[in-house]
């Protein structure tokens, strides 16, 4: 809260709207002005703390725009009056300007036009003709993403006996594989058996590139000869995984674009062919997503749940430019949590994802 | 979001069907749908706004013809502005007379490289060009393998050096080995890198320093976003690029990030990928790629779709058939067994200028019974029948729809739809296939484009069969569905 902050401009006011403009921070209704202009106290310093603890507004569930609505209430609170803009010495006016520079920010991060939009409507709403300041709104809203973002469930949900079972699927140069040898790392590192299944029997030297993984690893990979049946390569990497009893299975697929009907059922074929070897395979289908892709991924994701049951995300690339901010459609439309983000090229260059750490990077500028 | 840019600028102009001006005020709405159109179609921000400017500019005070309906009008003008800056298409690979010409392939990881590699060697290959693929991608495990393998499988030499742990030392020896085995052209796979990595920009710089490529292209994944202004000025600055070649444009991703990286390095783009075989390269046609930005659909593609899915030797006797009014039901049949692939109807709607809004319709479960019912209906019939239809009398129908369980008029459509068909098709076949690709294409910027919907055709819309009054139904409720929505969008 920024603008309560400046106390060198309220001491340049006249006392009395000082009060009106500092009381107002704690206040929502117009009647306790009154009230407090009488008692004159003026303290701004326990006023600005007051702000930041008052109440706010927790919305448990609802869509994006709804969850927004409910984060703004509190810079609607601070911002009951226009009055009180005038002593302010920073922000800036609400207007259409204000607006197409907010809603320039939220699209950079890819969330796509229908988000930007329900975002920047509500400000305007809630807003228009006020002054406030734009890293302000942002913060608010970087708030509200994070708490959209904290799942239930980050971590990867395990077979409650025997080897769990991870597919992952993606498009072309997502970065599946590479997300595997570094999944499969941390995996191996936290004291898990892991066997790794060279299911990518199209793409040139696929298997060779996850065998070197597995070497680095130290962990076992079962390969089948090239232009091999998928299906069959997973079977038996279940297979074995059951065999040596394993932990963790993690299948590689080769790389196909969603629209390639012929190859999306391949993928269902590789699930049913799991789920005969134990019967609540795969536990995990990870759908690996660039973070620099567009406003395509939605399509990806549509496309990849529908065939292959997605059940998370490794939002792969985050280490680079882009932000990654389809996810926040993602989420909306298909309710599929990201569990890992990729980091780098390294074998450590994998963490858990942190809502905090993505919300606040999303709209960093 | 509206099925296509088209439908939602109709419903914003539908008030000035015809008259006056392009002004300002009534432009406002079609311009934020094009807006739109284009952002969903992931074209920077900043891109999109001053293209937007040049757009209104260009477009103010214009008159509207009366043949024209406002949002055509806007349609085309946005579609022309694309193409002009998406332009000039320049597809030659600019080789030297003497020596060897190298070409470097940079780009950011999973970008397609290493495929592209492959993919420009096929076309050096086809017109008999030796190339050499240099491995300079010591990153990635089994990078190497990889660029071994394609160049096994197309056949092209492929140096390199799994102990030299500097790309430029590799890039070098591979550009010596060239010149002592006579390569015409070397091609420098590099390894992927983030755009913001200064240490691996900095190694780019020093291939491009020490070894002096003669071409330099930037690689970039068609479904790049917001970020591909970033990394693509990145490596504009870094480098000084020749060239852009777009991968995986086979899919549904539209490629607005093509325009961010126009707008950003001003080079030409080169080629575009659309599949993993080798030979999925194509020179780059700013008209096909505006109109897939636009959601407008492609012609053009739509047409090589429809010729990838029969195979050659088959399409030539069905063409001959055709075009000696020898094609019968049974071709008809084949046909539309291969039609009937699922999701392929609807990709072709997409792809063609004002389907889109039957493609939602076509991949329904009842379109796929329709087709079956016809397919099942032509099965039903004798040899005899299948060859020479009008000896179907209302007997033979009956029979017919009995064996496959159909009702009659569904028999007595096919008949008649058959009819139809079979003089069009006459007029169709007996053309080259460059012929058709021209007649597709003039028919593409004749103003086919300009007029999604067809209006201007009188040509029956829809799945080659007649529409029964239960999908008339609910293509009105999928119609008003649409208008519903537009409406709700707007609020």
């Amino acid at each position: 809260m920024a603008f309560w902050r400046s106390k060198k401009n309220q001491d340049d006011e006249v006392p009395q709207s000082k009060s009106t403009a500092s009381n107002d921070a704690g206040n929502e209704i117009r009647p306790v002005d009154v009230q407090t202009t009488a008692s004159q106290s003026g303290a701004t310093s326990t006023e600005g703390s007051s702000k930041s603890s008052g109440p706010q507004s927790k919305s448990g569930s609802g869509g994006l725009f709804s969850k927004m609505r409910g984060a703004l209430s509190k810079t609607r609170q601070a911002l009951n009056t226009d009055i009180r803009d005038l002593f302010k010495a920073e922000g800036r006016l609400v207007d259409d300007k204000f607006l197409k520079e907010l809603f320039s920010r939220l699209i950079r991060t890819d969330m796509g036009v229908a988000s930007a939009e329900a975002i920047r409507d509500d400000v305007a709403q809630r807003l228009r003709a006020r002054v406030v300041s734009l890293e302000e709104v942002l913060e608010t809203i970087t708030e509200q993403t994070q708490s959209m973002l904290i799942q239930e469930s980050t971590g990867l949900q395990y077979a409650e006996s025997g080897p769990t079972v991870i597919l992952v699927v993606g498009v072309n140069g997502s970065g599946k594989t590479t997300s595997i040898g570094k999944l499969a790392h941390h995996l191996h590192q936290s004291g898990q058996k892991v066997v790794l299944g060279a299911g990518d029997t199209f793409r040139a030297a696929a298997v060779e590139q996850l065998t070197v993984w597995a070497g680095r690893i130290g962990c076992e990979i079962v390969t089948g000869k090239p232009e091999a049946d998928p299906a069959s390569v997973a079977y038996q990497t279940v297979d074995r995984a059951l065999s040596i009893d394993a932990d963790v299975a993690i299948i590689d697929t080769a790389g196909r674009l969603q629209t390639q009907t012929n190859l999306m059922q391949q993928l269902e074929k590789i699930r049913r062919v799991v789920e005969k070897k134990i019967d609540t395979a795969p536990h995990e289908v990870l759908l690996v997503l660039d973070a620099t892709a567009g406003q395509n991924a939605i399509s990806q994701a549509r496309g990849f749940s529908d065939a292959a049951g997605c059940t998370g995300i490794v939002l792969a690339k985050l280490d680079g430019s882009a932000k990654g901010g389809v996810i926040l459609p993602i989420r909306e439309q298909f309710q599929l949590p990201v569990k890992f983000v990729g980091l780098g090229e390294s074998i450590d260059d994998i963490a858990a994802f942190d809502a905090a750490a993505f919300a606040k990077a999303l709209f960093a500028p | 979001m509206f099925e296509s840019l088209s439908d939602g600028l109709q419903s914003a102009f539908k008030s000035l069907s015809g008259k006056g001006k392009l002004t300002e005020s009534n432009m406002r709405e079609g311009l934020d749908i094009v807006q739109t159109a284009m952002l969903e179609a992931d074209v920077s921000y900043q891109v999109v706004q001053d293209f937007m400017a040049h757009v209104s500019e260009r477009a103010l005070g214009k008159r509207v013809l009366l043949s024209l309906r406002p949002h055509e009008e806007l349609v085309s003008i946005v579609h022309s502005e694309l193409i002009s800056i998406l332009g000039p298409v320049d597809p030659s690979l600019h080789l030297k007379k003497e020596g060897p010409t190298i070409i470097m392939l940079c780009g950011l990881q999973g970008s397609g490289k290493t495929t592209t590699c492959g993919k420009l060697a096929q076309l050096l290959k086809e017109e008999n060009i030796k190339p050499l693929l240099v491995a300079a991608d010591l990153q990635r495990p089994a990078a190497i393998d990889q660029l071994h393998v394609i160049g096994k499988q197309l056949g092209v030499p492929v140096y390199s050096d799994k102990e030299n742990k500097n790309p430029v030392k590799v890039c070098q020896a591979g550009v010596e080995k060239a010149k002592a085995e006579d390569a015409r052209v070397v091609i420098l796979d590099t390894a992927g890198r983030l755009a913001i990595d200064k240490e691996l920009m900095a190694e780019l710089q020093r291939i491009d320093k020490r070894v002096g490529p003669d071409q330099v292209y930037l690689v970039v994944d068609g479904m790049t976003g917001q970020d591909a202004v970033n990394s693509a000025g990145a490596f504009n600055e870094a480098l000084e690029l020749d060239g852009v070649v777009m991968t995986k444009l086979d899919g549904d991703a539209r490629g607005g990030a093509l325009l961010s990286v126009k707008h950003v390095t001003g080079v030409p783009i080169k080629f575009i990928g659309t599949g993993e075989h080798f030979d999925a390269l194509e020179p780059f046609r700013p008209e096909g790629m505006a109109g897939r930005i636009l959601q407008m659909g492609d012609m053009v593609a739509a047409a090589r779709e429809a010729h990838r899915i029969v195979d050659e030797k088959e399409r030539e006797e069905l063409e001959a058939k055709m075009a000696s009014g020898d094609f019968t039901l049974d071709d008809f049949k084949s046909m539309m067994e291969k039609v009937a692939k699922p999701g392929l109807m609807g990709k072709m709607m997409g792809l063609m200028p004002g389907m889109g809004q039957f493609k939602d319709v076509l991949e329904s479960d009842e379109a796929a019974g329709g087709i079956r019912q016809t397919i099942g209906a032509i099965n039903s019939m004798t040899m005899a029948e299948r060859k020479n239809p009008k000896e179907i009398d209302a007997q033979r129908r009956t029979r017919i729809a009995k064996g496959a369980g159909v009702q009659t008029p569904v028999v007595s459509q096919l008949i008649k739809q058959f009819e139809v068909m079979k003089p069009l098709m006459q007029g169709m076949a007996g053309k080259g296939a460059g012929d058709r690709m021209k007649m597709m294409q003039q028919l593409q910027s004749s103003g086919a484009m300009n007029d999604p919907n067809m209006q201007g055709m009188k040509m029956k819309k829809g799945s080659g069969k007649r529409l029964s009054p239960s999908e008339r139904a609910k293509q009105k409720r999928e119609r008003e569905k649409l208008v519903r929505k537009m409406k709700r969008n707007r609020k």
